[in-house]
């Protein structure tokens, strides 16, 4: 049985908060999505599937599996006594509503506690409710960049803008902690039997997710600077980054930090037979045999000093004589930290994400075959996740959700 | 839940009632940021969590304890400014894990918690006598959440990560960045803060899950799996289509395909490495902004649509700059957001931190007494709850620092017993 098996989750369609109705739905959940006439605007978003502009948007398909739909336009009435008989049958509401418009409609948390007293209703807007922010627009780009995030991200080179990771991260980011705000909700209804009303800020989750950027200002007043794919720290520091002999990039991470592991290095080294490549790698072979080495005898003890230094370039020889993948799995062999930068497809071919199962197909009965999907972020054995469904076309299922609400399908066409 | 009364002398009085979580106890061994996140949400919201450290390292496993920032001179494991940051609200005792006396010592621990938590690397836990089987023999509804780089299965399952590691292994490092460049990755452990998001998620849902049906389980979280599912239309891109992130122009830089905008970027302004984000939505948004900016090129025929503006999109992006870059990008921010048109400054930390009611208005940055280091601010919670809201006041705890009055108020122990184990260095 799924986490969320028997909760019904009405989400307020808009593309900020679909990643966290769909992480609902995939735990389980009801998740009932109310779109307005003419369906959410991301149905529309590229890509596309097999490229067809304005075909079925995989954007939509991604963001809303394990989800129905149903359509409401709700500035009409017949529409308000839907909606208001769809939150008195469901236990959380989800949505993303400018500040003030549902109020206008009248149908608020303060109205909807009328037909549903328990309910857990989950505000998510770029400002929060109550700031004086409240009313300014904002788009995950401008999340991004006024909540902190990307002073952080970008290159040495400060000539080039400070950079907005891919991927709608800010409204994501938003989306995990509305997620977390409804399962600490919902367990508090569980104890007590009693909802009540979340205030999400999305330009707050951007601000509490920078690390260090807020705590070094918070504690020191220093303020960090961006740096080519490393933290953002007061100070520059050393690259980290390598092209590959295949043209892609590894990320060198930590040097050894065991005598054993410096000897390791020499071992590989040698075995690919870089060596004469490096006289300095004499140091690596020295180090193999001493007691102890750390970071703290840098700059202290010459040896040390140039044990480190060796590590170092070998790593970035290494690297430049290997393919990305060959330098991550011979580093971590022998328990160097490192990592390639893969592709978000490289990833999810790669034999590890494969073995753990991370491949899922997902049944679209409109199509000759399953589709893949990205699979599980987390594994509940006893109550675990799963696609139930593709994403819903448009209404798909309006009658099978408001017939048992005793809304026929006059009254829809009404709300509609 | 556990059938645990609130603790008398947490924090010095009675457990707050009216907490989302107070019938909650965690027993924890997270650390760093992606564990000690999850955990810092829990606590937050009145779960009792307990941090088990070993005494004679003093903690040091999460090396936060002693690492910049620092409140001042002081240095060792009760000063580090990150640590603090990520432990508010929780206890911390210390039990040494290679004497016998201290596995009882945590076996009763664990027999009185819902959740045993851990960001080792994978398998640690098991040698010191704490897998999976044995945690289930202590109590059959444990809930125990395992969180590590790449899971406890698979291929890597070996290998050790840290986030920016997660990042590059997951896909996130190449989608940040120019195209044609090398990556511009994450300035930050993105998958430290996200992974501990969804270690936190885990927790939630297993303790659901417990509350429903009285089971508890052991969920295996892959940072790495976590990371990945975060650009999911990549993937479909893929899977469906054949068509790889890794191509000519991708990732896009500041730029949006999906949904198409232009201008979509950041732009230079005036100052010492001052930046602002424009985002014009659609025609209208770019109306708008062309009537700001009030000059002649702004009412170029070819830029009413957006089709048009995608064409020419490198010609249009140099002409705002031409605009921004004599201009302060709060005076860019005021003017534009005034109209209507999403636009924000690149906060620095100062700003977003100290001048702006979108972070203090919202109350984000709460300050904490902590043990030794006095008065400090740290990061709040993005959401406020109606009736259970968040509480952070008592700062990360010192190595050590609740050991006592675990062992005496939960466990029982009286002080001769207590003082014995501190003598033999159980404790």
């Amino acid at each position: 049985m799924s986490a969320l098996q028997g909760t019904r989750v009405v989400e307020l369609a808009n593309e900020s908060i679909a990643w966290a109705g769909k992480l609902m739905g995939d735990m389980g959940a009801d998740v009932i999505l109310v779109e307005a006439p003419g369906g959410e605007r991301s149905r529309g978003y590229a890509p596309f599937a097999e490229n067809e502009e304005g075909g079925e948007s995989l954007y939509f398909w991604h963001y809303n599996t394990s989800k129905r739909s149903v359509v409401l336009d709700l500035e009409r009435a017949a529409a308000k006594e839907a909606f208001l008989a769809l939150v008195a049958s469901a236990d959380v509401l989800i949505e993303s509503e400018a500040p003030g418009r549902l109020a206008e409609l009248g149908l608020d948390y303060a109205d909807l506690v009328r037909v549903k007293p328990d309910l857990i209703h989950v505000s998510v807007t770029p400002f929060g409710r109550e700031t004086s922010r409240r009313d300014e627009p904002a788009t995950d780009l401008t999340l991004l960049a006024g909540g902190g995030p990307a002073w952080s991200c970008g290159y040495d080179d400060h000539s080039i803008p400070p950079i907005r990771g891919g991927g709608n991260q800010g409204y994501q980011t938003a989306s995990h902690y509305a997620v977390m705000s409804a399962l600490t909700a919902l367990f508090h209804h569980g104890v007590t039997g009693e909802g009540q009303f979340v205030d999400v800020s999305m330009h707050a989750a951007a601000n509490v997710t920078t690390e260090m950027a807020s705590y070094m200002w918070l504690v020191e007043g220093e303020t960090v600077l961006r740096q080519t794919g490393r933290h953002a720290m007061p100070m520059m520091t050393m690259p980290v980054q390598i092209r590959c002999k295949d043209g892609r990039y590894a990320t060198t991470g930590m040097p050894p930090r065991t005598p054993a592991g410096f000897g390791s290095l020499y071992d590989w080294l040698d075995e690919l037979g870089l060596v004469p490549q490096l006289p300095e790698a004499i140091f690596l072979d020295n180090a193999r045999h001493r007691e102890s080495i750390g970071f703290a005898d840098i700059g202290v003890d010459d040896e040390v000093t140039a044990a480190f230094a060796a590590a170092r370039d070998a790593l970035q020889l290494i690297a430049e004589n290997s393919t990305a993948d060959g330098f991550f799995e011979g580093a971590q062999k022998i328990n160097i930290t490192v990592g390639a930068i893969l592709s978000p497809e490289e990833a999810y071919e790669n034999e590890h994400f494969v073995a753990r199962g991370y491949q899922v197909e997902v049944d679209h009965p409109e199509r000759d075959a399953p589709v893949r999907y990205p699979g599980a972020p987390y594994k509940l054995p006893a109550s675990p996740w799963r696609i139930s469904r593709r994403a819903p076309a448009l209404g798909e299922h309006a009658a099978e959700i408001f017939g048992p609400l005793g809304i026929d399908a006059a009254a829809l066409a009404e709300a509609s | 839940m556990s059938q645990h009364d609130p603790s008398p002398t947490r924090n010095g009085h009675v457990a707050p009632n009216g907490t989302a979580l107070g019938t909650v106890r965690i027993c924890d061994f997270t650390g760093q940021l992606a564990g000690a996140g999850a955990t810092k949400w829990l606590a937050a919201f009145g779960a009792e969590v307990i941090r088990i450290e070993d005494p004679v390292n003093q903690g040091m496993w999460d090396v936060l304890r002693n690492m910049p920032p620092f409140v001042d001179d002081r240095r060792g494991p009760d000063f580090g400014g990150g640590f603090n940051n990520h432990n508010v609200e929780k206890r911390g005792i210390t039990l040494n894990l290679r004497t016998d006396r201290g596995k009882e010592i945590l076996t009763e621990i664990i027999a009185k918690s819902d959740v045993v938590s851990e960001n080792y690397a994978a398998g640690v836990l098991a040698k010191w006598g704490f897998g999976w089987d044995r945690l289930r023999e202590i109590r059959e509804d444990l809930i125990y959440v395992s969180n590590c780089g790449f899971g406890h299965e698979g291929p890597y399952a070996a290998y050790k990560t840290w986030g920016p590691i997660v990042q590059a292994m997951s896909g996130l490092t190449f989608t940040s960045g120019m195209p044609d460049r090398e990556p511009a990755g994450w300035g930050y452990s993105y998958m430290d803060h996200t992974g501990g998001m969804y270690m936190a998620l885990a927790i939630l849902f297993a303790l659901i899950h417990k509350q429903r049906t009285g089971e508890g389980q052991w969920v295996d979280l892959s940072c790495t799996d976590a990371g990945l599912s975060l650009n999911g239309p990549a993937i479909l891109d893929w899977t469906v289509n054949g068509r790889p992130s890794r191509r000519e122009g991708s990732p896009e830089g500041n730029r949006s395909s999906s949904p198409p905008m232009a201008p979509h970027g950041i732009y230079e302004c005036a100052g010492d490495d001052d930046w602002v984000s424009i985002a014009c939505r659609g025609d209208e948004d770019w109306a708008v902004l062309a009537d700001l900016i009030g000059e002649p090129w702004a009412k170029d025929d070819r830029w009413r649509t957006l089709a048009g503006r995608i064409a020419s999109q490198d010609e249009l992006d140099e002409k705002i700059t031409s605009w921004t870059k004599t201009r302060d990008k709060f005076d860019i921010q005021r003017s534009a957001i005034g109209k209507g048109v999403p636009t924000a400054a690149v906060q620095k930390p100062e700003e977003r931190i100290e001048h702006d009611p979108g972070t203090t208005e919202f109350g984000l940055w709460p300050e904490v007494e902590h043990a030794k280091m006095g008065r400090v601010r740290v990061d709040g919670l993005p959401a406020h709850f109606s009736k259970t809201d968040w509480k952070i006041e008592q700062g990360g705890p010192c190595v050590g620092q609740h050991t006592d009055e675990v062992l005496s108020s939960l466990l029982g122990y009286d002080a001769d017993e207590i003082a014995r184990l501190h003598e033999e260095g159980i404790v």
